[in-house]
């Protein structure tokens, strides 16, 4: 059941459609693209690489603020070792240099692991907007599917070229099952 | 994606760019291994003279190098029926051709065994009556020495010439029973091959310092003969992407999955060298330190450096970046780089042993030179023959459908 109503009292997200397909989902991410939206997005149970093609995709600020956390982490953790075994408390280990380095690099290692980790997680968080307590995609009942066997495309009302009736004559011809009102 | 099994066929210009190549990478072999034999008789002394031993440690140098090449396809070959995957179905022509080679490779010991007094000093009499040497004569003695190089090429041509053949009928009569005896065979085949090729890195690499060990040694190795593989194939796909059928088959995605695989390989190797490194760093104990002792001072640190930061910062950085891996034009120059710059670790493997620990001098020849060059070209030259055996790719994998739609939109 999909929320049919011409009612001008709800506010409209955007209209969805619902795909049988993956495939499917990928074609029509691209026509929407070259059809000039803006402001869609696709849904799926599990990720597909071709989306990040077909949407064209291109933001990568995340693998640099990793390479930025890991660097920190590197310099931290070699700095932590060197501060502590040569300048807090110098230790003479059987003979060895003050700073030695092979001894220094699991702790290097680790370090930049967990920083560049952390760093990649928190800020793939942030910049997706989560944790997102309330989306309106979830008001279409159908849209529970999205985690189980179905695909979703979803127009948004406040892109430039959204048109109510030419945006669903559109979704309806990339060969949609059904295209849905999504309330705000 | 609709194409005919027609157009998989090799396309006759790519033919002739093999012959082409195998004629160059011949001509090239045969130059440097006439310059490397000239090289025997410049330095003089016969054939106990000191020509003849810097003769063969160059000859070690540049046929460990392609014979690890040629062991490394087999291993990938292994790999990839064990895995499944786009990456193995694409380079299986290219990794069988490779491994073919290794008929004629595991031959090219016999000079390391026949000539092994002037390179392996405890096979000498004196070495043989040494303390040490003799404490572990069960393993290092010359009967078994022979015993263990017929193992080794029983084992490797044996799974070449297996491995191969089934792969050849799967094509022609596209049966399920090969791609089945396929796996089957290469479960075990990983198996044996790492254990006997620890022991072969040990024969021919390790026992050049002969009181010396280490039990990464091996692993260490194979990971490195893997990594020239890899690098091999890749370079050759990107050598011969434009040419049927590879024009249509190969996509960016191939090239990103190969060059992961790549880039793992050279974190590898940078991870046992590291975990040999640490252990005898920490323990240091004088009969382990010897092998970083020599490599260490006289010189030798300049090559330690180098391979530091350009056998693995570099192509690190380089491989880091998905850019890097989806562009063929690059990812085949890195490639190519990994092989050269993997010649250089072969001769820090070998040349540094003939150094005096007590006083370390900086060693290299230009026969150090020509032996890789010289063995490239014929590895090359065999590898380029072997390759339009069959169509470059293999129609009756199962798997085959899946791995042409790898990253394209459906």
């Amino acid at each position: 059941m999909s929320v049919h109503t011409d009612d001008d009292q709800i506010t409209l997200y955007g209209l969805i459609a619902e795909f049988e397909t993956p495939g499917e989902l990928v074609a029509a991410a691209r026509r929407t693209r070259e059809a000039g939206f803006k402001k869609y997005d696709a849904y799926s149970p599990y990720p597909i690489h071709e989306l990040d093609a077909a949407m064209d995709l291109h933001d990568n600020r995340v693998s640099l603020f990793t390479l930025i956390g890991g660097l920190l982490g590197c310099a931290g953790g070699f700095g932590l070792a060197t501060w502590v075994s040569a300048v807090a408390w110098p230790l003479n280990v059987g003979g060895r240099p003050i700073i030695s380095v092979p001894m220094f690099i699991p702790v290097t290692f680790e370090c930049t692991i967990l920083l560049g980790g952390l760093t990649a997680a928190i800020s793939m968080l942030i910049m997706n907007g989560l944790p997102q307590p309330y989306h309106p995609v979830f008001n279409v009942e159908r849209f529970v599917n999205a985690s189980r066997s179905k695909f979703f495309l979803c127009i948004e009302s406040d892109d430039p070229k959204f048109d109510r009736t030419m945006t669903q004559g559109f979704l309806e011809s990339l060969g949609a099952e059904e295209v849905a009102e999504v309330a705000a | 994606m609709t194409t005919t099994e027609h157009s998989y066929q090799t396309a006759p210009q790519l033919s002739d760019t093999l012959k082409r190549y195998s004629s160059i990478a011949t001509f090239i072999g045969l130059v440097f291994l006439a310059l490397l034999v000239a090289g025997l008789f410049l330095e003089g002394g016969g054939l106990t003279g000191p020509g003849m031993e810097h003769f063969l440690r160059a000859y070690l140098v540049g046929f460990w190098l392609w014979f690890g090449a040629g062991a490394g396809c087999l291993l990938i070959l292994m790999t990839q029926y064990l895995t499944g995957g786009a990456w193995g179905v694409m380079i299986r022509r290219p990794a069988e051709a490779g491994a073919k080679t290794l008929y004629v490779m595991v031959l090219l010991f016999l000079p390391l065994l026949l000539f092994r007094e002037q390179l392996y000093w405890w096979t000498t009499p004196a070495g043989l009556a040494d303390k040490v040497i003799h404490a572990k004569h069960y393993y290092l003695n010359v009967p078994f020495l022979w015993v263990r190089w017929i193992i080794y090429a029983a084992f490797l041509c044996f799974f070449t010439w297996r491995l191969t053949t089934w792969s050849k009928l799967e094509d022609e009569t596209k049966s399920m029973k090969y791609s089945a005896l396929l796996e089957k065979l290469s479960a075990p085949g990983v198996l044996i091959f790492f254990i006997l090729m620890t022991f072969c890195a040990v024969d021919y690499l390790m026992t050049l310092e002969p009181y010396w060990y280490s039990t990464v040694y091996g692993f260490m190795i194979v990971i490195g003969w893997v990594l020239t593989a890899i690098a091999v194939l890749i370079a050759t796909l990107t050598m011969l992407e434009k040419y049927a059928p590879l024009d249509h088959a190969l996509t960016r995605r191939h090239y990103h999955d190969l060059g992961k695989l790549m880039f793992a390989m050279v974190m590898m190797w940078a991870y046992l060298n590291f975990s040999q490194l640490l252990i005898t760093w920490s323990g240091n104990l004088p009969t382990e330190i010897v092998w970083y002792i020599k490599r260490w001072n006289g010189g030798w640190q300049v090559v330690a450096l180098i391979l530091l930061f350009g056998h693995f910062v570099l192509p690190f950085l380089l491989l880091l970046s998905q850019t890097t891996k989806r562009n063929s034009k690059l990812v085949g120059v890195v490639a190519m780089y990994i092989v050269a710059v993997h010649a250089i670790d072969v001769y820090s493997l070998v040349e540094p042993n003939f150094t005096k620990v007590t006083d370390p001098h900086f060693y290299f020849s230009w026969m150090d030179l020509a032996a890789p060059v010289g063995f490239g070209g014929l590895w090359l030259a065999m590898f380029f023959r072997n390759l339009p055996g069959m169509p470059l790719l293999p129609l009756g994998a199962p798997d085959l459908k899946k791995a042409l739609n790898h990253g394209r939109d459906h």
